[in-house]
Parts: structure tokens; sequence; C-alpha cells
């Protein structure tokens, strides 16, 4: 109990009639790789969305580190160490690389209300940028504009992004969606290499993709829970091979 | 219609060359020292209007160009400044620098009225409450007529001796406008002016990024308002009478007309702006009386054909060739 680092507790969200997440529990340990896998519509998103505040739930209870958190603004669970990224790529497109990153390490510290002081970036700041640029391997493209970047290089300054601010818990909601076999390979590799001390929950279509990275899954089906265990457990879940495995393949 | 406006804002000044700007600065700068000693003492006198409304216009442009809210509210926070400058002088007997400080107060004060009202909207709701809480101010100002004057409006006490001519008021303007242009640039350009930028691209990241979005905007309402009001207390001076139609919806439309035609989210060309719109309604004025027909068709031209403004345009023109002279120098 004392290892868990983020409880979800009888979570629900409603968008009128319908249960988008349905009473959905779950804990995660310090340090763990987690996986939330389920078919499109699952409520997935809605759980991270539940998680990080923009939509608070209707019922349940949101605990981090032992407090409860259910109702605080997005930006205070920023402050408390909680981190995202979005499954459509939501960065500052009118903005350069190195922007984004101030904007993104300045959200936690007091520099982002100096009104009058030089927009550069401090030793310190340009240090983290630095860093998280290199976790995600986009260094090489800090100078450039965002709207310069490609699909792929968006995704990782996502990535970049959402580590700045050192969280102890990172959401990567479909970190990969949209990329190729090859951009794939790449993005599973920085989150392979992610420092062990961030915990990371990971919502992800590709199967293979995710089983490799993670060691424990959620599968949510309809908005709720269905079931939970190791990859390899996964794999041979006839459940999940129905619901999941099976309606994907349609799809593909 | 607001949405569009923010977005047609390009932001290249992370490239732009900080030795050209000083140049052009200085040159400025000089042009505006020199500018009296040519012109006929009536242009200097509408120079000085071009000044006044450049910081009204840049005002306006700290919300739009930067934080992405288009604003129709600041004719109002303008004109209270005014309103309260000649009130305290004409009316109360009160000395001017007194009521220069007040008139910036109250601007202020009103602008954080507006802001907690609207800055939880954005688009074309905040355009529309805006305008709302501006026409509530007209009307007040139309209608308490014991303390405005209503229609008739007020007339000031005149300037002090010192500036009382048309060439050392324009210089006196000239001292406030120019350290003024100066802060509205560093507050743009600050770490707090590129969270207003991260907000105008998205709300969402920002949130999730630790921001308080609605602080925010607050704050750059409020900080929008006091220049405002210092523009409306330099036209106290300058036109030394007040109406309902300093504080009417033209008169917003007019000053954010000023910053999109020089381009939303150059602060500076808000001085472009000013000078074309300004102009415009000088010459049009000669002609017919109906300068608010004409400034809107402007309106809808501008946003038709050139939604950027003109500093916008040029910026847009410069990256493009610094763009194709680095692709050629590489081949
Ligand atoms: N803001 C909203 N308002 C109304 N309904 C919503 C909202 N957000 C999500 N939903 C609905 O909730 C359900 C779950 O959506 P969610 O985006 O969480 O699914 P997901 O598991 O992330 O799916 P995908 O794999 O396609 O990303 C869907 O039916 C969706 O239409
Ligand atoms: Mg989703």
């Amino acid at each position: 109990m004392t290892k868990s680092i983020l409880q979800l507790d009888h979570v629900g969200v409603r968008f009128d009639a319908l249960r988008a997440v349905d009473d959905v529990s779950l804990d995660v340990r310090r340090g763990e790789r987690r996986a939330i896998i389920g078919p499109n519509g699952a409520g997935k998103t809605t759980l991270f969305n539940a998680i990080t505040g923009v939509v608070p739930p209707s019922s349940g209870r949101v605990v981090f580190e032992g407090r409860n958190i259910t109702h605080a603004p997005p930006h205070r669970r920023a402050d408390w160490g909680i981190s995202r990224t979005f499954q459509i790529t939501n960065l500052f497109p009118s903005l350069t690389v190195r922007q984004n990153m101030e904007l993104a390490i300045r959200g936690l510290t007091p520099r982002k209300f100096s009104f009058f002081g030089s927009p550069a970036a401090t030793d310190e700041e340009r240090a983290q940028a630095d860093s998280a640029l290199t976790l995600s391997r986009l260094a090489a493209r800090a100078d450039s504009a965002v709207n310069e970047l490609s699909y792929g290089e968006q995704r990782q300054l996502e990535i970049a992004m959402a580590l700045a601010p050192n969280p102890r818990l990172l959401l990567l909601d479909e970190p990969a969606a949209g990329l190729s076999p090859a951009e794939r390979v790449i993005v599973a590799n920085i989150i392979r290499a992610l420092p062990k001390d961030i915990t990371i929950v990971l919502i992800e279509h590709d199967m293979d993709l995710v089983l490799s990275l993670v060691d424990w899954v959620t599968c949510l089906n309809n908005g709720q829970f269905l079931a939970e265990g190791t990859p390899a457990d996964i794999r041979n879940n006839a459940d999940i091979q129905n619901v999941y495995l099976g309606k994907a393949r349609h799809h593909a | 219609m607001a949405t569009p406006i923010s977005q047609a804002a390009p932001s290249y000044e992370a490239r732009t060359r900080p030795s050209h700007v000083v140049g052009w600065i200085a040159l400025a700068a000089v042009a505006l020292i020199a500018l009296p000693l040519v012109l006929p003492s009536y242009q200097v006198s509408i120079t000085t209007q071009i000044l006044i409304f450049s910081v009204l216009a840049m005002s306006i442009d700290v919300l739009a160009g930067y934080g992405g809210r288009t604003t129709l509210g600041h004719g109002a926070i303008f004109g209270a400044s005014t309103y309260v400058v000649i009130y305290w002088t004409a009316v109360l007997g009160g000395g001017i620098w007194t009521g220069v400080a007040l008139g910036i107060l109250c601007a202020t004060l009103l602008a954080a009225v507006f802001a907690l009202l609207a800055i939880r909207t954005s688009g074309v709701y905040f355009l529309l409450l805006t305008l709302a809480l501006g026409m509530i101010v007209w009307g007040l100002c139309l209608r308490w007529t014991s303390v405005t004057g209503g229609e008739n409006g007020l007339r000031g006490i005149g300037r002090p001796e010192f500036i009382a001519d048309h060439i050392s008021f324009y210089y006196a303007v000239l001292l406030v406008v120019a350290p003024v242009t100066w802060a509205m640039w560093r507050f743009v350009h600050s770490p707090f002016g590129l969270t207003l930028r991260g907000i105008r691209d998205s709300e969402s990241r920002m949130r999730s990024l630790g921001y308080n979005v609605p602080l925010h905007l607050f704050i750059a309402f409020v900080a929008s308002g006091f220049f405002a009001g210092i523009a409306g207390a330099l036209y106290a001076l300058f036109n030394n009478f007040v109406s309902p139609s300093t504080v009417q919806l033209s008169q917003s439309v007019a000053a954010l007309l000023m910053a999109i035609t020089g381009g939303v989210g150059t602060l500076l060309g808000s001085f472009v702006g000013a000078t074309l719109i300004i102009a415009l309604e000088n010459v049009v004025s000669a002609f017919t009386a109906r300068w608010p027909t004409v400034l809107g068709v402007t309106f809808v031209l501008i946003m038709i054909f050139a939604p950027e403004g003109v500093v916008g345009r040029v910026r847009i023109l410069l990256s493009r060739r610094r763009k194709r002279q680095s692709s050629e120098s590489l081949n």
C-alpha cells in the first residue's frame, strides 16, 4: 500500500447518459510501467482526463501520493507532479521548440510571473530543456519552429514537454498514434529509456509495442474494467482476445 | 471571427535580428523628434493624436495578439479614464496630475471588472461580452447626466501652461509614449508574455503544464486596461472635452482596427495602423460625415484581404525571403 503512487477508487465519468468511465478502480505502484488498453471508445482518454483534472470524475476518488485530488484543477495536479501527453498532438504551433520547452518548464516555477524580465532561458532552464529534448531524441531540432517539425518529431516534442517539468507520474496517451513502423521503434526506445523513478501509465493500441514496454496491463471495455495482468497473462486472456484483439484486427 | 484574428498573427520575432530592430527604432525616434520642425501645426496635432491612439491600439494588441482575446470594450476603458481626468479637474477643481493618476486607476479598476466577467470566455463570446460591457459604460455616460453632462459632455480646464501649445504638448506626449511603448514591449516579450502566447495557441496544454489560465488572462487584461487608461488620460489633455462618443463602440472598433491594420501580435504595428486609420478618417471627413460606415467597410476589407496587417505581412515576406536565401546558400 505504501508503494502506491496513484489510486483510483470506483471512478466514474458520465457525459449525460453515457458512462464513459464506469466504476473503475486501480492502483499504480511507484516506478511501475502500466499500460491501459481497450478498444476505441473504451474510455481510456477519459480516464486520463479524470486523473489530470480535465474532466473531473462524477463519482469515486482519485488519490495521488496519498492526497485526494478528485476535485483539484489541472494546474494544481501538474504542480503536484502529474504530467501528460495528448492523443491528438497539442503543442504551441506558432512558437519554436525551445519556447515550447520554456513554457513546459516554467509552468511550475515563479518565472512564469516575470512581467518585464528577459525572455532568454536561464542556464538552469536550458539544461532542463536540453535534458528532456535529449531523452526524446529531439535535441538537434531545438531551434526549429514547431510547424516545421515532421509529425513524428511533433510526437517526440509531446513527450519532451511532458518530461520537462520532471514529473513523478507521466501519462502517455497513444504516444505512437499515427506513426510509421520506423517512427514507432524510436518512440518505443524513448519510453524504454526514460528514468526508472518516473511512474508511467501508457495508453496504446499497438499490442506488440505496448506489451514490450510495460510490466502490468489494465484492459478497459465500454468504460468498465475488463481484466488486468502481466503482458503474458494478457496475451493469453480469452476475454481480451475477443473484445480487443479481435476487434482491433477487424478495424485494421 | 475573433479566432482567425489571433491565428493570423505570425510570430517571427524569435528570428528578427536585434541589430535591425535597434536601427529601425533609432530611425523612428529621429523622425518623431524631427516631425514638428517640418509639419504645420495642425498636422503636429494629428500626429499627437496618432501617438495617443497607438498606445490604445497596443493595449488591445496585448490581449488580442498575445492572449488571443479580441476585445471590443477598450474604447470604454480608455474613455473612462478621460472622463475621470476631466471630471476631477473641471467639476471638482482638483489638480491635473492627481486627475491623471485617478483616471488611470479607474480605467485599471474598470478593466479588472471587465476581466472578471469576460476571461472565462473566448472567441466570439469574449468579443460580444466585452462589447456589451462597453455599451453599459456608454449608456451610463449618456444617462447619468448629473455627473457626466449626458450628451453635452464635459469641457476640461485646458492644459498647464508649459504644454499648452501644440508642439510642446507633442513632445510631452512623445516623452510619455516612448517609455510606455518600451514597457509594453518588455511585457509582451517577458516570460509572462510568452505564457499569453501559449494560451493563445493551446489553453488545454497550458493547464496541464501547471498554468492557471484565467489568472494569466486576468493579469493581462488588467495590464492592458492600465495602458489604455494612460492613453485615455493623455486624450483628456489632448481633447479637453469628453462626451459619450469617447466611450462609444466605434471608438473600440477604430482602436481594434488600428491594431489589426498594423498587424495583430506585432505590438509596434499599432503605430502603423493608427497612422493609417487616423489619416483615413481625416481624408474621409473632408468629403462625408459617414465615417462610421467607412470604418465598418474598412474593417471588413482588412479582415478579408489582409488579416495579418501591414507589419504582419512584411514579416511574412521577410521570413520567406530569408528562407529562400538560406536554401539557396545550401544548394
Ligand atoms: N467531452 C466529451 N463529451 C461527450 N462524450 C465524450 C467526451 N469525451 C469522450 N466522450 C465519449 O466517451 C467515450 C470514451 O471516449 P474516450 O476518448 O475516453 O475513448 P478512448 O478509449 O480514448 O478511445 P480511443 O482509443 O479512440 O482514443 C466515447 O464514447 C466518447 O465519444
Ligand atoms: Mg483516446
